[in-house]
């Protein structure tokens, strides 16, 4: 698994102590935009790489672009589709119509959906948005409870605590999503298996993909909770008379969700891809599905306009991300007074 | 997941406990090399472990749990889910080893031409990584798969790409740490050739902890393998391959739960028992570094 570069804001806010306050909000608004900047780049890279997809791929890019060999496009629609696409100019004019008709929000039309592409994605967005981030709520809801409960709590506890994090955070969500199935919807019969309205039909699916990503959260954050609880301002409260829990929720969790944060943009984009299996999984609609279908049967248009608007939201993300590090870590928002 | 640090020079006080739990075996270690031995002999001597073939029929005995006689019960066709889960190890360890393979060697070319071509090429290889990165592994495998069709081979290459630029990341930091280090200095000094500081110092020591990096990658590798079969993207039932055997269960996953769990706890003991050789891997390797 990959995961990007953990950003370190203190660094770069080293500077902004020394400055004045004026100055101090420039360099945070310098700072933000150097984050869009570098996001616009790599999303121009992103849609350069779909296009090179394209005509990388065999056979004829009208054929491509008009839904796939399995489609069968009429004569008719492969001339329009080459008239859209300007197929008849030279590869360097093709690249920029194709920039073009994207930054005017142009995905193309969907051959599998009957539909243009921006449609099938205005149709799917909100189904996967609640799936995955309600999964990445409730994925960080878990880690940090696991880790509030089992990080220094004796050896047996501690190692059953890391032990179990190593375990969730290797489980593949396809089959841990078989596995809540079985035992929640067909033994039990608490939860519906496909389907479901409304929090009862998002309770599995979103478990299926928050478990191996609070599992691998959790990993981080009991490396951090751990030196946190080292430190010498958690002696001098637990000598200030302090109980256990008061330093824990207080002054340690605070300094072992940070690392967790900057890879929240990453398990966005972790969870997106699990939305593939969990939605095909569990019958659900949404994105995921819809990428799926598009595979399958070679949809260029759609596999093209999903996997830009899953790159859209990875750097907005990670954007965010930083942003909110800024907010939780108390050293830079003091600097920022 | 961070899983090479490059060699640090700053020794922390928990080396030398890490040094001692290295050359100690450990319960897990142990048990990875069970399961290792395991899927080796399921390889090379399937006929060892199982008693059918992974495609013999035996229509009476369809859907059964599992028993002395089925360990892992039978399917829908009544073929032995057991003699399938064995000789799957030849499908899809061969895929998951093929994939890493793919990957680690586009980013041993772009690591290394990022950390040894200069300014200019390590700019473009590092925003051409950052791009990859804004693409979820699975997304860039099915990209490809959208490009190319599905089938066993565009799935090897597919799970290779998106598992490349995680492994290339790490290759250019660790490239970059060896070119630093005082011994490539010293061969400088000492009036080397770029091709022979290059071939000599760098090339080994940079490469030394790919076998690291590799056994982890297999392990992930065979799960996003499976998970591109089990999207029916990859082998194509009734191949015994694990992904295909879970994709092939889906039907039956109510009413025969033998059918599902079995191939996928394999799959999961595989995992992890790459990514528990592969830390005992580092561990030593960072011990032999620190004495």
């Amino acid at each position: 698994m990959t995961t990007p570069d953990l950003v370190s804001p203190a660094q770069a806010d080293d500077l902004a102590p020394a400055l004045g306050a004026g100055a101090r909000r420039r360099h945070r608004f310098g700072r933000v935009l150097q984050d869009v900047v570098g996001g616009v780049i790599v999303l121009w890279g992103a849609a350069t790489l779909t296009f090179l997809a394209v005509h990388l791929m065999p056979g004829n890019p009208a054929v491509a672009y008009a839904g796939g060999v399995g489609s069968h496009p009429s004569k008719a629609l492969l001339a329009a589709v080459s008239k859209k696409y300007g197929l008849d100019h030279p590869v360097i004019v093709q690249y920029f119509i194709y920039l073009g008709n994207l930054l005017h929000g142009d995905l193309g039309y969907s051959a599998s959906q009957q539909m243009p592409v921006a449609s099938v994605i205005k149709l799917n967005v909100a189904p996967t948005a609640e799936l995955t981030l309600g999964s990445l709520l409730l994925a960080w809801l878990l880690a940090v409870v696991w880790s509030l409960l089992t990080v220094r709590r004796g050896r047996i506890i501690s190692s059953i605590g890391s032990g179990l994090e190593i375990l969730t955070a290797a489980v593949p969500q396809y089959w841990l999503g078989i596995i809540l199935l079985e035992v929640f919807a067909f033994h039990l019969g608490i939860f519906p298996a496909t389907g479901g309205t409304g929090l009862v039909g998002l309770v599995l699916p979103s478990l299926t993909l928050a478990i191996p990503i609070a599992g691998f959260l959790g990993q981080v954050t009991r490396e951090e909770f751990e030196s946190a609880l080292e430190q010498p301002y958690i002696t001098s409260a637990r000598a200030r008379g302090m109980g256990d829990w008061g330093v824990r929720l207080r002054h340690a969790l605070r300094h072992a969700v940070l690392p967790g944060v900057t890879l929240s943009g990453w398990a966005l984009g972790s969870l997106i891809s699990g939305a593939v299996i969990v939605e095909s999984l569990f019958s659900r609609n949404g994105l995921g599905n819809v990428l799926l279908q598009g595979v399958t049967q070679q949809d260029m248009p759609l596999t093209i306009g999903v996997v830009l608007i899953v790159a859209v939201v990875y750097v907005v993300a990670t954007i965010a991300v930083d942003i909110l590090y800024q907010l939780v870590d108390p050293r830079l928002r003091s600097a920022g007074q | 997941m961070t899983v090479v640090n490059a060699p640090s020079v700053d020794k922390q006080p928990g080396q030398a406990r890490q040094r001692g739990r290295a050359r100690r075996l450990t319960p897990g270690v142990v048990l990875a090399w069970l399961v290792i031995a395991f899927l080796a002999i399921s390889v090379a001597f399937p006929g060892l472990l199982a008693h059918q073939g992974p495609l013999a029929v035996d229509p009476a005995h369809a859907l059964q749990g599992p028993s002395l006689s089925h360990l892992f019960g039978t399917d829908q066709s009544g073929r032995d889910v057991f003699s399938r889960v064995v000789y799957g190890a030849r499908e899809s360890l061969p895929i998951g080893i093929a994939a890493t393979a793919i990957g680690l060697a586009i980013a041993i070319i772009l690591g290394f031409a990022a950390a040894l071509g200069g300014r200019w090429a390590d700019a473009v290889i590092s925003r051409f990584l950052e791009v990859l990165f804004a693409f979820p592994s699975l997304l860039l495998g099915l990209l490809f798969v959208a490009m190319f069709g599905a089938g066993v081979g565009s799935l090897i290459i597919a799970v290779g790409i998106g598992s490349a630029p995680g492994y290339a990341r790490m290759i250019r930091g660790q490239v970059i740490a060896v070119k630093h280090a005082p011994y490539v200095e010293a061969a400088r000094i000492l009036g080397h050739s770029r091709l022979r500081i290059m071939v000599g110092s760098i090339f080994p020591n940079a490469m030394r902890p790919l076998l690291v990096l590799g056994t982890l990658g297999i392990g992930q590798s065979i799960v996003w393998a499976s998970a591109l079969s089990f999207l029916g993207l990859g082998a194509a039932p009734p191949a015994p391959e694990w992904g295909a055997m879970l994709a092939a269960g889906r039907d039956f996953i109510s009413s025969a739960w033998w059918l599902e769990f079995f191939p996928g706890a394999v799959i999961v003991a595989t995992a992890l028992a790459a990514t528990a050789l592969g830390r005992h891997l580092q561990r030593r390797m960072e011990g032999r570094l620190a004495s």
